[in-house]
């Protein structure tokens, strides 16, 4: 009960979490950059042009302009959940970077926020690129048709924050790293396969599409889609507010299940 | 305000397991001060939590003025924290794990680079700025371990077993660097079971085993207490001492461990006993140390 009620203790030293994330992917960006750079490219190529050649879609719209809005969607979210998943359980269980941070004036609240605002750092960088991407190649894709467009930004750190939340409770409650498998085959592959970026998913039974609904990635797939075309509709203020309540109960969640983890 | 840490009847459980029993103590300071006791003793969870990284079960803990239990950012300000297990930053080179760290202490850029700097020159790690912390022995880690906790210029250094693991030489430089530290005021808290480390190193010492103080006293204060000048070592003894009880005029201490025996009387009375035995029992008079008060409070040896 202490655990729930007390005030959660944030300050400027998440920001200084933060840096520290930074800073060190600053040092792995050298030699990252060129896998992470390529990845949008290829999957563009291949899913959009390569895959899209064999799909029809009714609405119409190149296979391509019905998967980018998910990609954007998608690829930020792995890129939040590997941050705050498997790199927090390993600063966690296995460095010990959090019981060393934890001995200067940063408080538990700190550390997770820090990470967490990494995470979503990481999936709006990610999002953006794939969006400047899809820019590049429009003359082919036209997957870009609205200026609103630049407002998938703002999604990729409403669900940056989301997804980085749920990763870190899950990276608070895990013992080994062979647990991620359930935080992977349970809760990111069926969200990732229900959530309308890659098959329509109209198409499927009632009770998988109210299933569905509850998922977070459906609602940033589907502000995306309207962000890309154009078509803003009031759909998005029930998408938008659905995302900023699991994001907030998450964080609360992640918030407790850290202080249960890291105080012994 | 000469006080550093005061702890009153200071309790910490986990679940059954009672890993510290209302122990009191303060710490004065500047001076270094020791916690000598066996593995699981209580000492590493003694230390979690005058650093804030542990609640209390019960008890009341101050360091530098401040209760551990609603002033945690600002005791931790004034700390610095060696811990037992090397948590080194193992994403970032040596200077880089130094200047992020400084940066939760929320120093500025200059300061930072300055401190970072200072400490690499004085721990002698200065060559070694661009390494990859797992390219560091044993004893630099260590070195940059203390570095690390030195870097927002703390009152009081708080160090859990801080050489162990390391090679003589190694320990050496380190003891060499930690007295430097006294000599400067920096308050010291050290944890350890070595012996020969709490006698080199500490003004005063709290003997702990099971939780409980044994013992508070100065290292040569609790030598003479406990045990006196020096100690009678006998090999194969154990079936002999009834004998050598019966044919002396005063009475003796001793203590059996497996073949050895200690014998502990003054000075003249060990003279006339050692004189009594035979060649073939080997036997050695030596000066009495802090293992023998251990032996004598507790029946048993610290390092087994
Ligand atoms: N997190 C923990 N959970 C349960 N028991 C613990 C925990 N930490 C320490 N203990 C127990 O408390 C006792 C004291 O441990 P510790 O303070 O680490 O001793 P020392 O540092 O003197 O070796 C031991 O019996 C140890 O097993
Ligand atoms: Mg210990």
């Amino acid at each position: 009960m202490n655990l729930i009620l007390s005030r959660p203790n944030i300050s400027i030293s998440s920001l200084y979490v933060w840096q520290r994330h930074r800073d060190v992917f600053f040092k792995i960006w050298k030699t990252e950059s060129l896998g992470i750079g390529l990845e949008p490219w290829i999957v563009i190529l291949a899913m959009g042009f390569g895959l899209g050649q064999f799909v029809t879609l009714d609405s119409g719209e190149k296979y391509v302009q019905f998967l980018a809005p998910g990609l954007m969607a998608m690829f930020p979210m792995f890129a939040a959940i590997f941050e705050c998943g498997w790199g927090a359980f390993m600063r966690i269980s296995m460095h010990g970077t959090y019981e060393a941070i934890l001995n200067t004036p940063a408080s538990i609240e700190d550390i997770t926020t820090g990470d967490i605002l990494w995470g979503t750092t990481r999936a709006t960088l990610n999002a953006t690129y794939i969006l400047i991407v899809l820019l590049i190649l429009n003359h082919w894709t036209d997957a870009v048709n609205s200026p609103y467009a630049i407002g998938i930004v703002f999604v990729a750190i409403l669900q940056g924050f989301l997804f980085s939340s749920i990763a870190i409770a899950f990276a608070a409650l895990a013992r080994a790293m062979s647990h991620f498998g359930y935080l992977f085959n349970i809760i990111v592959m069926p969200m990732f396969w229900l959530s309308g970026g890659f098959f329509p998913i109209n198409e499927l039974p009632e009770w998988a599409q109210n299933i569905a609904w509850f998922l977070p990635l459906i609602h940033s797939v589907e502000l995306n889609r309207a962000l890309l075309n154009g078509n803003l509709t009031l759909n998005m203020i029930g998408d938008f507010f659905w995302l900023a309540i699991v994001a907030i109960a998450f964080y609360a969640i992640a918030l407790v299940l850290m202080r249960r983890r890291l105080i012994v | 305000m000469n006080i550093a840490i005061n702890a009153s009847n200071l309790s910490k459980h986990f679940g059954n397991i009672v890993a510290v029993d209302n122990i009191n103590f303060s710490v004065h300071r500047g001076e270094c001060f020791g916690l000598l006791g066996p593995n699981g003793a209580g000492k590493s969870s003694t230390i979690r939590m005058i650093t804030c990284s542990s609640p209390l079960t019960s008890g009341q803990l101050i360091v530098h003025g401040l209760n551990v239990n609603n002033e945690q950012r600002s005791i931790k300000s004034h700390i610095g924290i060696v811990p037992q297990n090397d948590n080194l930053d193992p994403d970032l080179p040596v200077k880089q794990n130094l200047e992020v760290y400084a940066r939760y202490y929320g120093l500025n850029k200059q300061l930072i680079r300055r401190r970072v700097e200072e400490q690499l020159e004085i721990f002698e790690l200065s060559d070694r700025a661009n390494s990859p912390i797992h390219s560091l022995s044993g004893g630099m880690r260590r070195r940059l371990l203390i570095a690390r906790a030195l870097l927002h210029n703390p009152s009081i250094l708080i160090l859990d077993e801080p050489t162990v693991g390391l090679d003589p030489q190694a320990r050496h430089i380190v003891w060499q660097q930690l007295r430097q530290l006294t000599k400067n005021g920096v308050t010291q808290v050290l944890t350890t079971h070595y012996m020969d480390e709490a006698e080199q190193l500490c003004d005063r010492i709290i003997v702990i085993n099971h939780g409980k103080i044994l013992a508070k006293a100065k290292p040569q204060e609790l030598i003479q207490q406990y045990v006196g000048n020096n100690v009678l070592e006998i090999q194969n003894f154990s079936n002999g001492i009834e004998l050598l009880k019966r044919s002396l005029d005063f009475t003796i201490e001793y203590e059996i461990f497996g073949d050895k025996t200690n014998i502990y009387a003054s000075d003249d009375n060990l003279l006339t006993i050692s004189a009594k035995i035979k060649i073939s029992n080997k036997s050695n008079l030596r000066k009495a140390n802090l293992e023998d008060v251990f032996l004598r409070l507790t029946g048993r040896r610290l390092v087994e």
